[in-house]
């Protein structure tokens, strides 16, 4: 019997007092040494529960053995037949609702660290210069694909029809391109160069990528299809839509939305102005609303401009936060103060139109709602008023309804999500596919690969079948001359 | 795809008011009335709104007008021609909703005046009678004049030190001009703030409906950050996916001038390091 460690493989993290004041990587990722010892408390079970609880698929027993054999190129090999984007989903990944809440080991030890040997994987690969080791298509197709927005879904989608041989082209509405990864993760948690390293491979692969083009304005998708000549169109715009509370005092200076602040950090680099041009508010004393990932990444980032104080608000308890738990960990350990059963009822401003304070109420938790969790139900006369200089709520989003808008026949349903078949992603247009956020509302960033894995294999089963009925059809009309009224430019060359 | 934006004619409308026609074919292919563009001008850069002063489908230009009042701007207008904008992304917003028949009076405010001209020409073609007013502190900085006039059934310049046309304020005009029986029965009003607060006040008490153009900050313009949030009617709208043109009479503009505040530390900062003059 081997002796099995029931606790994982502790991670090598930056110190909390440092990381208060930088941007760098918190999470320093596995020495090969902690990899393999991590590796090695595998059980290898014969029948993998962990993989069901993958939504793209990684086959996870493969590649944990690979790692605990110390064949690091093996495992690679193996997670990439599965998963485009390693380095960052053994980074944001919610494993334990997933992979690891699956895994044997569980009830009684920890989990296998599957999340962070994939990352090291992943790590690894990129160290010793495989990442871009995909071979060229077999075929070259010549049927074109749009890819509206250049997310999780979207990446996922272009790479499997590229290597499939169709010329791809991804739209982005703004300058830099990742969607979610690039706009709303921050450094510290998924450092840009790994994204651009994945955009990258995606452009060596022959993708197209187009920035600054706003699909549903600049072109819309029937535009795509009928003037631009795109046989398919995928659509993966994520949940864009920030959710605001409509209490009073809501559009005081100094209250964002966690998209609006989280895009100013991220995106535009405003932690770094003025070198940087785009602002953004310098904290004392921060309030973010809201426990989900979207929140801790907020109240972190609060931390990182300066806020002395940062606190998190949620109405509901802890047990009901929606953040991963390594994040809220690091939160925590980062000083972050926990107001749960708190409830925002209006923001306080100052004489110049500045945030000063929330006034909140506590709450208890009744019977459960349509979420299945505690109803959260204020506690008369617990009102009180918490101070701050920045306020970001951090609530979810909604779906951005410009393309269901601009697109004649788009079905949604009664949340604006765009209405897709949940097996192929076909929505209610021929040759129109969607998946990620916007079809399921705000979900994660594997959940958004999947959705793109199973949308572009029925692309490309749409796609075959097309060409199969477009090669039919204009065999069996040519010997009737009807090709010559068809094709007028074809007929012409013929009669040279 | 192509994407470059090469700026093809560049004419100074004053020392610090420039006006680009910038040959983008994809931001011109489904431009309109009341939409704007959102440019970037250097990797460090922001990413800053512009109203579409004119468009040309069929040659595939947009044209805008900058006025000089920040970092950003000032290298907008430093930019010469046959130079790229870094970014130019566009066309933003919602097409403003037209009238097909009246009289519309068509107010313009300092570089506001380019972004009402789109208007009297979609509203000339339509058949609607437009009359427009612009106005500027002192004769140099009236701008646009002889080109809204190739639109506009009649022009009206005021400027306030009664250096060119009317001397007095637009909203001054205006109500010469109803009281002695213009018969307006639609009014567009865009420049500063102050400007269109007046129009709006003006207005209402006279029932005139009244459209202005919002320009709150903004980030992304696509709808993401909520940052441009502007209050009308009560509710709490975004310039960038619900506007940039609202109801005049509804607009919150106590609320829309204090948040256009938020960064005046941060914007003096960043002048003062560039060497712009505010």
């Amino acid at each position: 019997m081997p002796i099995v460690y029931p606790r994982k493989t502790a991670m090598p993290c930056l110190d909390p007092e440092e990381r208060r004041q930088n941007w760098g990587e918190v999470a320093e990722g596995y020495t090969v040494e902690r990899a393999v010892a991590e590796a090695r408390r595998c059980l290898s079970c014969q029948d993998p529960v962990c993989e069901q609880g993958c939504p793209v698929g990684v086959p996870i027993r493969d590649f944990v053995r690979r790692v605990a054999m110390g064949d690091f190129d093996g495992a690679a090999r193996a997670i990439r037949r599965r998963n485009l984007l390693p380095a960052i989903c053994g980074r944001v990944c919610p494993v334990e609702h997933q992979c690891e809440s699956r895994c044997i080991l569980a009830p009684r030890q920890d989990p296998v660290g599957i999340g962070r040997l994939e990352r090291f994987v992943a790590d690894w690969e990129r160290q010793h210069g495989n990442a871009n080791g995909t071979a060229a298509p077999e075929v070259w197709r010549d049927q074109k694909i749009a890819i509206v927005g250049s997310g999780p879904a979207g990446l996922t989608v272009a790479s499997d029809l590229a290597q499939l041989g169709y010329p791809v082209t991804i739209f982005e509405a703004l300058h830099a391109f990742g969607g979610v990864l690039r706009y709303g993760i921050p450094q510290y948690r998924l450092p840009k160069e790994i994204v651009d390293e994945n955009v990258e491979h995606l452009k060596a692969l022959g993708v197209e990528f187009v920035r600054d083009v706003f699909i549903g304005k600049t072109i819309t998708i029937s535009q795509l299809m009928d003037e631009f000549g795109y046989s398919a169109v995928f659509v993966g715009t994520g949940a864009g839509s920030p959710v605001f509370m409509n209490i009073p005092g809501e559009n005081l200076k100094g209250i964002y939305s966690a998209n609006e602040f989280l895009t100013r950090v991220n995106l535009m680099r405003a932690y770094l102005f003025p070198e940087y041009d785009t602002p953004v508010r310098r904290p004392k004393r921060a309030v973010v609303i809201g426990a989900g990932d979207t929140a801790m990444d907020a109240v972190r980032c609060s931390i990182r401009l300066g806020a002395e104080e940062a606190h998190i608000v949620y109405r509901r308890s802890e047990k009901e936060k929606g953040a991963r738990a390594e994040d809220f960990e690091r939160a925590r350990d980062e000083g972050v103060i926990f107001d749960w059963l708190t409830l925002p009822k209006r923001f306080l401003g100052d004489d110049h139109g500045w945030v000063r304070g929330v006034e909140c109420i506590r709450t208890e938790l009744g019977e459960p709602d349509a979420s299945g969790r505690g109803r959260p139900v204020p506690v008369p006369n617990s009102e009180f008023t918490m101070e701050t200089d920045l306020v970001v709520i951090a609530l979810g989003t909604n779906p951005n309804p410009l393309v269901p808008r601009t697109t004649y026949g788009l079905e949604v349903d009664s949340h604006g999500r765009i209405i897709a078949d949940p097996q192929t992603g076909a929505t209610s247009c021929e040759g129109v596919y969607a998946g990620g956020d916007i079809v399921t509302g705000a979900a994660t960033v594997i959940l958004a690969m999947g959705a793109g894995r199973r949308a572009a294999t029925a692309m490309h089963e749409y796609l075959q079948q097309r060409a199969d009925h477009d090669a039919e059809q204009y065999l069996s009309t040519w010997g009737e001359g009807i090709a010559e009224a068809s094709n007028p430019g074809l007929a012409a060359e013929w009669a040279r | 795809m192509d994407t470059t934006a090469r700026i093809i004619e560049k004419r100074d409308l004053t020392d610090i008011t420039k006006l680009f026609v910038v040959h983008a074919p994809l931001v011109a292919h489904n431009a309109a009335p009341g939409h704007f563009v959102i440019l970037r001008v250097v990797e460090t850069g922001e990413r800053i709104p512009i109203s579409i002063t004119d468009f040309n489908r069929a040659e595939g230009t947009i044209t805008i007008v900058v006025q000089e009042v920040g970092r950003t701007s000032a290298l907008v207008g430093a930019a010469q021609v046959g130079d790229t904008f870094l970014d130019f992304v566009g066309p933003l917003g919602v097409e403003v909703s037209l009238p097909e028949e009246g009289h519309a009076v068509l107010i313009g405010g300092g570089f506001g005046t380019g972004a009402v001209f789109p208007l009297a020409r979609e509203m000339r073609s339509r058949g609607v009678r437009v009359s427009s007013i612009i106005g500027a502190r002192t004769r140099d900085l009236v701008i646009l004049a002889d080109l809204l006039a190739t639109e506009s059934d009649e022009v009206h310049v005021c400027t306030d030190d009664g250096s060119l046309g009317h001397r007095g304020v637009v909203t001054g005009r205006l109500e010469e001009l109803m009281d002695a029986g213009a018969g307006f029965t639609h009014c567009f009003a865009v420049g500063p703030m102050p400007m269109m607060r007046a129009v709006a006040e003006t207005t209402r008490r006279r029932g005139l409906p009244t459209m202005v153009s919002l320009d709150p900050l903004m980030v992304d313009g696509t709808g993401m950050c909520g940052g441009c949030r502007v209050s009308v009617g009560g509710k709490s709208l975004f310039a960038c996916m619900d506007g940039p043109f609202f109801d005049a009479h509804q607009v919150d503009f106590d609320d829309a001038d204090a948040r256009l505040t938020t960064y005046k530390e941060q914007e003096n900062l960043a002048c003062e390091l560039a060497g712009v003059g505010r």
